[in-house]
């Protein structure tokens, strides 16, 4: 029983004990102690993905309780590929953070920390009930960080986003107590077996507690309706914090693609392909609509915060494809997707530092400082969301377009991801000339703009991720083939899980 | 006693539904925490009610009680609890920052 397993748990939840220990300590040692457990932390995800990378899912038994009994963390292919994603992001996070935006409270990057440890946990974890507890871990820290800093709109923002993940917790447990309560157990792997020997009397039980339990998970997906609390929650929260956001809706993402390819998967008997029905329709109606609010937004941070509605949609549109090529395209526009809109906000906050009071408002403003380095970062991170090419967002949804080729709903999901991606040319050129062509000379310049070479640092370094992606296209969509060929196959995450059964 | 429980369950549900529906702040609170308590019942009684047996290994028991939803529901009682603590406060921190306890933050009725 290897422990690497359970490192990338425990390191950013003793790096947040030990952030919380020195919290009078000067500022620079817990930036300098945060940013190094980031490091430390990407490292950690990076030896597990080489690890898994062979095609080995590896179990860790909690207090060595065997499955079923104990709860298990187990590190695949997908949960490796996700670890490592939010390890990069939350690196450049907390870097970006350090130039000030930790300085606003005393517990920033305590936060960071236990946010990671709760997105950690929700990616290894074997255990349902578990799933619930590292959700809560990860809500809990972002409550905090999205309050961070106060202000009357983001306690607004944040009060609906609390109640409504609330909301959320609760309907959870209901689906995992009535899983338990007909099943006897939380054990995804165990689960998997059960569920697929459900006698006929219970299937419409678990059946509701299967839907239920998307529902939760299509909350925090931000799938259609249950996207109202995102674009409020992420505009008003600081620059910093939206960008590790990025990630969040992807949580919602990964917990349906775990749940409905190894419990409710083709092989679930009765329950086989539980929401397959759903999943493409609301898909691509949460892209169609996100797109219409990029269109329709008046503020920058906004539209960035519509783009990732509409990448939620774009990914689910992904997995609902249910072949290998398309949850492959998924997972190769999942970190696209989570750096780029990364960027884009911490863009969209470096862009209104320097319009004074116009701030982000899509309206003419003042000339920009350095306005050529951050029109040009802007011209790039754009090109990379709206998916237009030589960039990875266009590899990301060719891929998603070649593989929707042979699905029954071929028609919608192209035109739909088409006609989402002139939407987002338009809105983002429109949103660009705004901002760097059409400056009111007249309007005084902001006078002493904020130095620029530090904030250029993480955007860059997420960009730079991006253009990896895309140089680096061919092994990313190999391993991302391998992923999913493994995950349309539970039987190995099953018998890696229970042993011989 | 299932009908009981059962019925005690659906109306505290019933009860946190309309009360998290409303324009004002403090309901929505207690909405949140009559679902909370709604749901921990729930979870205890997916263990099936059984009266008089113990949860664990003893040489003289005649039958057991399932005592991982035991487990399961003292882990949910701590964390509404510590959400409902939280959601409190920010109801506060929004009453005083908005001049309303309007869940919009609008004033008027």
């Amino acid at each position: 029983m290897s422990h690497l397993v359970i490192l990338p748990v425990l390191l950013p939840l003793f790096a947040g004990i030990l952030l919380l220990a020195v919290r009078h300590a000067a500022l620079p040692l817990r930036r300098a102690l945060s940013v190094t457990a980031m490091l430390a932390q990407l490292a950690l995800a990076l030896l597990l993905f080489i690890r898994v990378s062979g095609g080995e899912v590896l179990v860790y038994a909690l207090g060595d309780w065997p499955a079923p009994f104990g709860i298990v963390l187990v590190a695949d292919r997908l949960a490796a590929w996700l670890l490592l994603i939010t390890a990069a992001l939350a690196f450049w996070v907390a870097l970006d953070a350090a130039r000030g935006e930790d300085a606003r409270g005393r517990h920033f990057h305590v936060l960071l920390q236990w946010q990671v440890f709760g997105l950690a946990g929700a990616f290894l974890t074997g255990d349902l009930f578990n799933l619930f507890v590292f959700f809560e871990i990860l809500l809990l820290a972002s409550y905090g960080l999205m309050l961070h800093g106060g202000g009357a709109w983001r306690t607004r923002a944040g009060l609906h986003y609390v109640v409504v993940n609330l909301l959320g917790s609760t309907l959870f447990l209901f689906a995992v107590g009535t899983l338990y309560g007909v099943l006897g157990t939380l054990n995804m792997a165990d689960l998997a077996q059960k569920v697929a020997a459900t006698p006929a009397e219970n299937v419409p039980l678990v059946r509701a507690a299967g839907l239920m339990l998307f529902g939760v998970f299509a909350l925090k997906a931000a799938l259609l309706p249950l996207y109202l609390w995102l674009p409020a929650a992420y505009a008003h929260t600081s620059a910093p914090v939206a960008a590790l956001f990025a990630i969040m809706t992807k949580v919602g993402a990964y917990a349906i693609l775990r749940v409905y390819s190894l419990i409710f998967g083709p092989g679930a008997g009765p329950l086989a392909d539980l929401i397959e029905p759903w999943l493409m329709p609301l898909a691509l109606a949460t892209l169609a609509l996100g797109m219409f609010g990029v269109l329709a937004s008046r503020r920058l941070k906004q539209q960035v915060a519509y783009l990732v509605v509409a990448s939620a949609g774009t990914l689910l549109a992904a997995f609902a494809l249910n072949s290998v090529e398309g949850i492959a395209a998924g997972l190769y526009y999942l970190p696209h997707t989570t750096f780029a809109a990364a960027a884009l906000f911490l863009l969209a906050e470096a862009i209104a530092r320097r319009r004074g009071e116009v701030a982000d408002r899509l309206e003419t403003g003042p000339k920009i400082a350095h306005a050529r380095v951050l029109g040009g970062l802007f011209f790039v991170a754009a090109v990379a969301s709206a998916g237009l090419p030589p960039l990875s967002g266009f590899v990301g949804k060719f891929l998603l377009l070649r593989a929707a080729l042979e699905h029954p709903a071929a028609a919608w999901v192209l035109g739909v991801v088409l006609a989402g991606g002139l939407a987002g040319v338009i809105a983002l050129a429109r949103s660009g000339s705004l901002l760097f062509y059409r400056p009111v000379h007249a309007l005084e310049a902001v006078a002493a703009p904020p130095a620029l070479a530090a904030s250029l640092v993480p955007i860059a370094g997420l960009l730079l991720l991006g253009l990896g992606l895309t140089v680096w296209a061919d092994p990313v969509l190999r391993a991302a083939q391998a992923t999913a060929t493994q995950l349309l196959q539970p039987y190995e995450y099953i018998h890696a899980v229970l042993g011989e059964h | 006693m299932e009908a009981l429980l059962a019925l005690i369950i659906g109306v505290l549900t019933a009860c946190g539904v309309y009360l998290a529906l409303r324009r004002r702040t403090f309901p929505v609170v207690l909405g949140l925490t009559f679902l909370s308590y709604a749901v921990n019942l729930f979870l205890f009684a997916m263990g099936r009610l059984v009266v008089g047996r113990p949860p664990v290994l003893s040489a003289t028991a005649t039958g057991y009680t399932d005592p991982l939803p035991q487990a399961l529901v003292l882990t949910a009682i701590v964390i509404s609890f510590a959400m409902t603590a939280f959601v409190i406060m920010l109801a506060l921190k929004a009453r005083a920052e908005l001049g309303s306890d309007h869940v919009d933050g609008e004033g008027g009725r």
